[in-house]
């Protein structure tokens, strides 16, 4: 022979690739193989193409790249003998998938060996085409495989059925070209033939509506004398399996059964004897038996109703589940899941031992088993089935603790009776696998906790000891140092305490060194850490005897690399050190979270629009859906003075959320309950720096109302649909700039915490800042500018813009002549009252098409008696002049006997022109 | 419908794979890597099914080769079983009582032999006789086509001599 040709035999290359004890050298072998064969197919070589192309599916299996083989194939496909097709074929189904668009150039040759006279070559060619035909050969060739759905021999008949089932599924469209021949199929003694047409048949009926029809008005009765035949058919050693006669084929048949009796109580009553024979005479005592009983379950299942039937069924699937094969009870626990909408009661009964299953050491067999018992639990059983489910989370393994989790805070949430019954199970969950839990279970946790104010100490008692025990699962530690932040009053004096409690002595510093030992745990990630030092601002207040030492474990994060821990250190350290005063107000208990828009934001509506909407508190105002409100003031008839005036709302329209809160528990500045305003803030937030925020801006109801300017002016779209600005009656020369820098500077919402780090004297920080200085002591007040009257331009009578009480406010408008969108305001404020007003700001917010600058105040002291007056100029001007008014939201804060005031409400009184 | 069926051996090499369902070639080995991984590590006692990305996996260990075929949820899991062993008696009764080695050197074999047992990931014949006598027949096609070469090549060689 040629001695040219590459020389090695398929066995040798398969040795010498056995023989290589490196991937390296399996490489090298492969590669000079490789080598030789592409050199062989540029030289065309006919004598050898068979043996390379072997080789190289030889090659493919092991991983290696082969694409060069492909046109080799269709050469050999090509070629007039058996034995060239043969591999050709083997290797056109190995190396190519439908996708390639090299199988197209093989249609032709498939459609002669479609054609041919050999039937093997007409079953090889039919092999190919329903391995890996394409939409478009599937429509080429249909015709054939119809034609030979006929073909005198069976083997030919029983490979055409199956490449017609891949035809029918590339192209639905086809099947009605199928459905007479295959009706003729069915009616065939041929097993081959028997058990491709049923499968062909139960594909046609799937993707069309009308076959169903035909094959159930027509075949039902032929398919169930099959069946009978088959139960009943008498040894037959071809296709006898383990005393069985051909197990597949009545698989098959229970199937199509199945098929044309779903829905359809005529057919259903023709196939009852013979399921009920089939269910009764299949032994069970080998696995092809119970493959029969399987199926016979799931068409008794599925087909309409018949009680006595169901009955046999479930009483199958109850052996099965007792059986000791595991495979068996895998299928058992498969059926009980479609069993359980139909007969709820009969799976009920199989319980224990399904709960068994969940314990069992096969990891499919407890998946299974935890989907059905979730299926199982309702209000009656939940209580002891969460119990063994969490007594089996203990000892379970470490790869099945998530789903279990998820499964047991799932049923724990939608089943709980009472709360102090979800409350301890939670605990006990997060206390054995609260590393697995997900962030919304704790985030629930705690709304569920804050709501239940009966339970706030036992809960906080729970948790303390559940930490001590439990430090290294995350999730408790956050909900136990969030809760000991709230309620650490609670803990260390044993307030409320249930019967079924055991007394525990809990001193501050107890308290204290479990927050102080979460903090410097190793494996506490940022938002623990940030919850710590919330916790520990909280406890500064709670516990004031301690402050000191709460200050020198906060001391201790100001080192910190990370950015946020270092910063929010600074500022809690300088409130608990220079803010006496203010603390207590800043960290009072959080309001009460409110339940139902938690669970509703839970189910993914981002945007809150539930405002606050809390209780009337005497001194402020209820303030309810201040988005709404944030947009009547931007159409065109200006809104009637309100009579509850709305903390100016900063828009939420980019994740503003948290301003939201910030702002609108702003508002409960002076309420006197601290259940007020009671604003969610669980909301998911997504990274853990939001959760500071979140927990200070809500923790914190009586923060003085920071304004959030320089948020939400953050995104261009937001910036000036509100442009708020505030005024400061010190410092304000630098207000403007500050603002911009600010504004550019941090496109974090924290900016607006920025304000709680009033002992940083950074002069580019925030305005709020500014805003905050005021309260410490403050001695410079720039000269107020002298108040001067634009003489030029056209004037108004003056406006009561504002009054509340003893506070009055009163605008003096006038116009500059040459620019009429351009009003020029005078506000002056006076107090009617007996006492002082210091720390007196004024701050306004007007809508989109208003542009507001405003000047410094004349002083931050407002004297009582009406005696003086603060003056500030605002500069207003108006793009939609003479389309739109001038309209206009304040907000007041001042002191008063050092007590934090706020005033808010919302000018229309404007005259309508400007 | 089975969508592919793997041979794997104990040390995770592949020694047959053949696809029903498109799966580019990346995808291919990465099921194979997940599978391997998945099914090699399971003890003997447990069941023969893993729930695989929506899909379950039907596996059965013959001495040290793995024979995985994967179906739809709905799908008859024992009744995959015995198509795997289906298969298995018919490699068993053609090869002689087959062994690892049988499969490596003549992997061809095993697939021409697949293929008669199923297509287009449904089984096409109940009968192991029927397979291996229409596996026998085109094995003697091959030979004969083998012999006619040969004996025309010594004809050729013969009269040039």
């Amino acid at each position: 022979m040629n001695p040219f040709s590459s020389g090695t035999r398929l066995r040798d290359m398969i040795r010498a690739i056995r023989a290589c004890k490196t991937a390296a050298e399996e490489r090298a072998v492969v590669r000079k193989e490789c080598a030789s064969i592409r050199a062989a197919v540029s030289d065309n070589d006919n004598d050898y193409r068979h043996r390379n192309l072997a080789k190289l599916m030889f090659i493919h299996m092991l991983g290696y790249p082969t694409h060069f083989g492909q046109m080799e194939c269709l050469k050999l496909i090509a070629a007039p003998g058996f034995p060239e097709k043969r591999i050709g074929y083997l290797g056109l189904m190995l190396l190519l998938d439908e996708r390639q668009e090299v199988l197209m150039l093989v249609t032709n040759s498939l459609k002669q060996d479609l054609n041919h006279t050999n039937q093997y070559i007409v079953g090889l060619a039919l092999c190919a085409l329903g391995n890996i035909s394409s939409a478009e050969m599937a429509r080429d060739l249909a015709p054939e495989v119809e034609r030979l759905l006929q073909f005198r021999d069976p083997n030919v008949r029983k490979k055409a059925a199956l490449c017609s089932i891949r035809i029918i599924k590339k192209v639905p469209d086809l099947a009605e070209n199928f459905v007479n021949p295959v009706a003729s199929l069915l009616k065939e003694k041929h097993h081959g033939v028997l058990l491709t047409a049923i499968q062909l048949c139960a594909d046609l009926c799937i993707v069309s509506e009308e076959a169903l029809e035909y094959f159930r008005k027509k075949c039902t009765e032929g398919i169930v004398k099959v069946l009978k035949d088959a139960v009943n058919s008498p040894y037959a050693p071809e296709y006898d399996i383990s005393g069985i006669s051909d197990p597949f084929l009545q698989i098959r048949l229970l199937r199509i059964l199945r098929i044309l009796g779903h829905g359809d109580a005529d057919a259903s009553d023709f196939m009852n004897d013979v399921l009920a024979q089939v269910a009764t005479k299949t032994e069970s005592n080998k696995n092809a038996g119970n493959a029969i009983l399987y199926e016979c379950v799931e068409t008794i299942m599925s087909i309409e109703d018949s009680g006595g039937l169901r009955v046999l069924a479930i009483n199958i699937l109850g052996r099965f589940l007792s059986n000791r094969d595991n495979n068996i009870r895998y299928v058992a626990l498969n059926m009980l899941m479609k069993a359980i909408s139909i007969d709820g009661q009969a799976v009920q009964r199989h319980r224990a031992t399904i709960l068994e299953c969940v314990k069992d050491s096969d990891a499919s067999i407890r998946k299974r088993a935890l989907e059905l018992v979730y299926l199982l639990v309702n209000e009656n059983n939940v209580k002891p089935l969460t119990k063994e489910l969490i007594d089996y989370l203990v000892v379970s393994d470490q790869d099945f603790k998530g789903d279990l989790t998820a499964k047991i805070c799932s049923i724990v949430e939608k089943l709980s009776p009472e709360k102090i019954w979800y409350i301890d199970q939670m605990l006990k969950v997060l206390c054995e696998a609260g590393n697995y839990v997900k962030d919304e279970v704790w985030h629930a946790l705690i709304v569920v906790i804050t709501n239940s104010s009966n339970l706030h100490g036992y809960t906080v008692r729970s948790l303390y000891r559940a930490i001590q025990t439990s430090c290294d699962q995350e999730a408790v530690v956050r909900v136990a140092v969030w809760c000991i932040g709230e309620y650490g009053d609670l803990l260390v004096n044993n307030v409320g305490m249930l019967d079924i409690e055991e007394p525990i002595t809990v001193t501050e510093s107890d308290a204290i060194d479990v927050i102080e030992a979460a903090i410097k745990q190793h494996t506490s990630d940022l938002t623990t850490r940030a919850m710590c030092l919330m916790a520990l601002l909280k406890l500064s207040s709670r516990f004031p005897s301690s402050s000191q030492r709460i200050k020198d474990i906060v001391n201790q994060s100001k080192g910190s690399l990370l950015l946020e821990l270092q910063q929010r250190s600074i500022e809690f350290d300088s409130i608990i050190g220079k803010h006496q005063n203010l603390r207590s107000a800043l960290v009072e208990r959080m309001p009460v979270l409110d339940e139902a828009s938690y669970s509703g934001r839970r189910g993914g509506s981002g945007v809150s629009t539930s405002g606050i909407n809390n209780i009337p508190n005497g001194v402020v105002k209820i303030v309810d859906a201040p988005l709404v409100d944030l947009l009547d003031l931007g159409v065109d008839e200006p809104t009637h003075p309100h009579p509850h005036p709305h903390p100016p709302p900063p828009n939420s329209s980019s994740g503003a959320n948290f301003l939201h809160d910030l702002l609108g528990v702003g508002a409960d500045i002076s309420s006197s309950s601290p259940q007020s305003g009671g604003r969610n803030t669980m909301h998911g937030h997504k990274s853990g720096t939001d959760v500071l925020l979140d927990l200070l801006s809500s923790g914190s109801p009586p923060a003085p109302a920071p304004a959030p300017a320089p948020a939400t002016q953050k995104s261009s779209s937001t910036s000036d649909l509100l442009s708020l600005t505030q005024l400061n009656n010190n410092n304000n020369n630098n207000n403007n700039n500050n603002n911009n820098n600010n504004n550019k500077a941090s496109p974090s919402p924290f900016s607006a915490l920025d304000t709680l780090s009033s002992s940083l004297p950074t002069p580019g920080a925030s305005p709020m800042m500014d805003l905050l200085d005021g309260f410490g002591p403050n001695p410079t007040t720039p000269p107020p500018p002298t108040p001067k009257e634009e003489e030029n331009g056209r004037t108004y009578p003056p406006i009561v813009a504002f009054e509340s009480g003893a506070l009055s406010l009163t605008f003096n408008l006038s116009k500059q002549p040459g620019s009429p969108q351009i009003t020029l305001i005078e506000a002056k404020f006076t107090n009617k009252s007996s006492q002082l007003y210091t720390d007196f700001v004024f701050q306004a917010a007007v809508p989109k098409f208003l542009q507001l600058h405003l000047e410094p105040a004349s002083s931050n002291t407002l004297p009582g008696n009406a005696s003086g007056s603060i003056t500030q100029k605002l500069r207003v001007t108006n793009n939609q002049h003479g389309k739109k008014s001038v309209v206009m939201r304040i907000r007041i804060s001042y002191k008063l006997n050092n007590k934090d005031m706020l005033e808010e409400g919302q000018i229309s009184n404007f005259p309508r022109d400007l | 419908m089975i969508h592919f069926v793997l041979l794997i051996s104990r040390q995770g090499k592949v020694r047959l794979t053949k696809w029903y369902s498109p799966y580019t070639q990346k995808e291919r080995s990465k099921v194979i890597r997940e599978l391997s991984g998945m099914i090699l590590t399971r003890g003997p006692k447990l069941c023969n099914f893993v729930e695989w990305r929506g899909f379950k996996v039907v596996y059965k260990r013959y001495a040290s080769l793995y024979f995985c075929m994967c179906i739809n949820q709905e799908d008859n899991e024992l009744e995959v079983l015995e198509i795997i062993h289906h298969y298995v008696e018919i490699l068993d009764r053609y090869f002689g009582s087959v062994c690892e080695l049988d499969l490596i050197f003549n992997f061809h074999k095993a697939y021409y032999i697949l293929d008669e047992v199923l297509i287009a990931g449904e089984l096409q014949e109940s009968s192991k006789k029927t397979v291996a006598r229409l596996v026998a027949a085109q094995d003697s096609l091959v030979e004969a086509a083998k012999e006619e070469a040969n004996s025309i090549s010594n004809i050729i060689a013969q009269a040039t001599k």
